[in-house]
């Protein structure tokens, strides 16, 4: 009977290590890949560099069937829509946070969580197909300018789609201050309110630039929706009412262009550089959240 | 990756490895039974021949109806349609993936070297004409505009509507994607006015990924001006009437006018094959040029006897 018993014993050990063997292949298979991707996205994008003159390359005309390849005003247009949408969706997503985690009663939370994860899913063409036949002729009445496909329409409907990441995100890192912070904001006198604003949210701060970060990345990665609404052209989006102009992002190029080229061309060597540089700033973006985190738990403070 | 690992990490890992494991499952027994598949039909008299066509959009709906006609025609044989862009048609039957590229351009020198280094030599075959009609918006009264209009309003010199007899309202420039063989077109014949120059379109000028896209921007906005071929536009968008130049007159696109050569943005459409076609392709390029041609008009294109 003990010899049955350490039998089984020794399966489960058995069925124990290979699970577990097994999970560990399949998740440090992810940085292979994520290693594998990046070499081949340097094989290919590298050829840029040594092909086209720097100037052109980061030049201010993308006209690459006439061999002017200049990434500047597509660099920009990224980063003009991603801010804009970011500096739209992080006071919402935060209020909403700060609500669905501090405020609403628990019946009202155990309706807002599952509808904020129905809103992540919801395909991006779709919203894209919404925001080019309703959002852009109500921006091009409400605000003026000659068209709706705008920068500003992709920033808001950004906004929308990284709304789901940076309020889990935010909501998360709320929960993760301790009971006895509040209470002992409260027991000093102050109001809810003030212990929300003065206690709990600087205390969730780095979790919140966390939600930030991964809400940008998402954001500057998107690409059916953005090539959808923002008209695509290829202008360098600087004065102030660039916001109220058309664009042309970095993915949407990709995604407009690549099944045209021919295999092994200037163009198709441009296109990865562009992805490496999309790639680059990815990374920086998920580094720097990563640090913002890492320091605050150094310190001693929370997550 | 960044957030606290939770408990159900491993949970979903585990659910991961799941999904991976009867993808390769899936993967694996699927191949026995297409192999079946093709060991049964190569057991029956009539072989499948599949043909591979693929490229300009302005072509693929024409493309499709002469495919599912095709099927009555020669049941054996299976025609395959895709659009994607006259470039892309062009890039994959270089790249070997395609039978037929559909083109609404004639191939470009550098695509015809880079066959001539793979050892193609691309037929072209003209299955049908087309006319590239321009586009407003109903409520806009310019009702006409002559080529060296065109060629300033798509370059940005004129940028107001005033200034070719219209209210006072900026232009909004509409085109599609550079990997379209229509925006070639447009570019080289209207742009340049079939010049050699280095005239480009206004950087303002917005790229649309589908015709869909220019129909749908044009029907909502006043100020937009756009171009597609005569086979899309719906009646809810208006077309302007063009003129070749000061003294000729202004012309509405139609199936008249680009046959007696009176519309000046028309073109030819290609079908292109990467060397001479083999017996079925052939077949069915014969069809498409003679019987095929029955269709063309009713989807708004204009018949090869016509022209």
């Amino acid at each position: 009977m003990s010899s049955e018993v350490i039998s089984s014993k020794a399966r489960s050990r058995w069925g124990e290590f290979f699970v577990e063997s097994g999970i560990r292949i399949l998740g440090f298979s992810t940085i292979g890949f994520v290693l594998l991707i990046f070499f081949f996205l340097l094989r290919e994008g590298i050829p840029a560099f040594t092909k086209v003159p720097l100037g052109n390359l980061f030049g201010t005309r993308w006209y690459p069937t006439f061999d002017l390849y200049g990434t500047l005003p597509l660099l920009l247009g990224s980063i003009v829509v991603t801010i804009t949408a970011i500096a739209i969706a992080l006071p919402l997503g935060v209020a909403t946070a700060v609500y669905v985690r501090e405020i609403a009663p628990s019946w009202a939370r155990e309706i807002l969580k599952p509808m904020i994860e129905v809103l992540a899913g919801i395909p991006s063409v779709v919203l894209g197909f919404f925001g080019m036949t309703i959002i852009a002729p109500l921006i091009r009445q409400g605000f003026g300018p000659p068209t709706g496909l705008t920068a500003f329409t992709g920033a808001l409907i950004l906004a929308y789609m990284a709304l789901p990441t940076i309020i889990s995100v935010a909501e998360d890192a709320l929960d993760a201050v301790p009971t006895s912070y509040r209470n002992a904001s409260l027991a000093m006198g102050a109001t809810h309110w003030q212990t929300i604003w003065r206690v709990v949210v600087p205390a969730a701060s780095s979790g919140i630039l966390t939600a930030v970060m991964l809400g940008m990345g998402r954001a500057i990665g998107e690409t059916m929706l953005v090539m959808m609404v923002t008209g695509n052209a290829a202008r360098m989006p600087l004065g102030l009412d660039a916001l109220f102009m058309p664009v042309r992002t970095m993915t949407a190029t990709i995604a407009a262009e690549m099944g045209e080229v021919a295999s092994g061309s200037t163009h198709y060597h441009v296109l990865f550089a562009i992805g490496i540089i999309l790639f680059l700033l990815t990374f920086i973006l998920n580094l720097a959240a990563a640090q913002a985190m890492f320091r605050k738990r150094r310190q001693g403070g929370l997550r | 990756m960044l957030r606290r690992p939770k408990p159900s990490t491993r949970v979903w890992l585990a659910v991961a490895g799941l999904m991976v494991a009867s993808v390769l499952v899936v993967g694996c027994s699927a191949r026995p039974a297409q192999a079946r598949a093709g060991g049964s039909s190569a057991n029956n008299a009539t072989v499948q021949r599949t043909i591979e066509n693929k490229g300009s959009d302005t072509l693929v709906n024409l493309a499709l109806a002469w495919a599912e006609a095709y099927v009555l025609v020669k049941p054996e044989v299976r025609i395959s349609v895709t659009g994607g862009g006259t470039g892309t048609g062009i890039a994959a039957m270089l790249n070997g993936t395609v039978d037929i590229a559909n083109a609404s351009r004639e191939i470009k020198p550098e695509e015809m070297k880079a066959a001539k280094e793979k050892g193609m030599t691309p037929q072209q075959f003209v299955v049908a004409g087309d006319a590239i009609a321009i586009i407003v918006h109903p409520d806009n009264p310019v009702q006409q505009l002559t080529l060296q209009q065109l060629s300033d309003i798509y370059t940005g010199k004129i940028k107001n509507w005033q200034e070719i007899g219209g209210e006072n309202r900026p232009i909004v420039l509409l085109s599609r994607e550079s990997n379209s063989g229509t925006y070639v077109y447009f570019l080289e014949n209207v742009v340049r006015l079939g010049k050699k120059s280095d005239l480009l379109f206004s950087p303002d000028t917005l790229l649309m990924p589908s015709s869909e896209g220019i129909s749908a921007e044009v029907r909502q906005n006043p100020n937009a001006i756009g171009y597609d071929g005569l086979g899309y536009v719906t009646p809810d968008l208006k077309m302007i009437a063009v003129a070749k130049d000061d003294k000729a007159p202004h012309v509405l696109p139609s199936k008249e006018a680009v046959t007696d050569g009176s519309y000046p943005i028309a073109r030819a459409l290609y079908m292109v094959t990467p060397d001479a076609p083999s017996d079925e392709v052939k077949a069915y390029l014969d069809w498409v040029r003679a019987e095929g041609q029955m269709m063309v008009a009713q989807l708004g294109f204009v018949p090869l006897q016509d022209r």
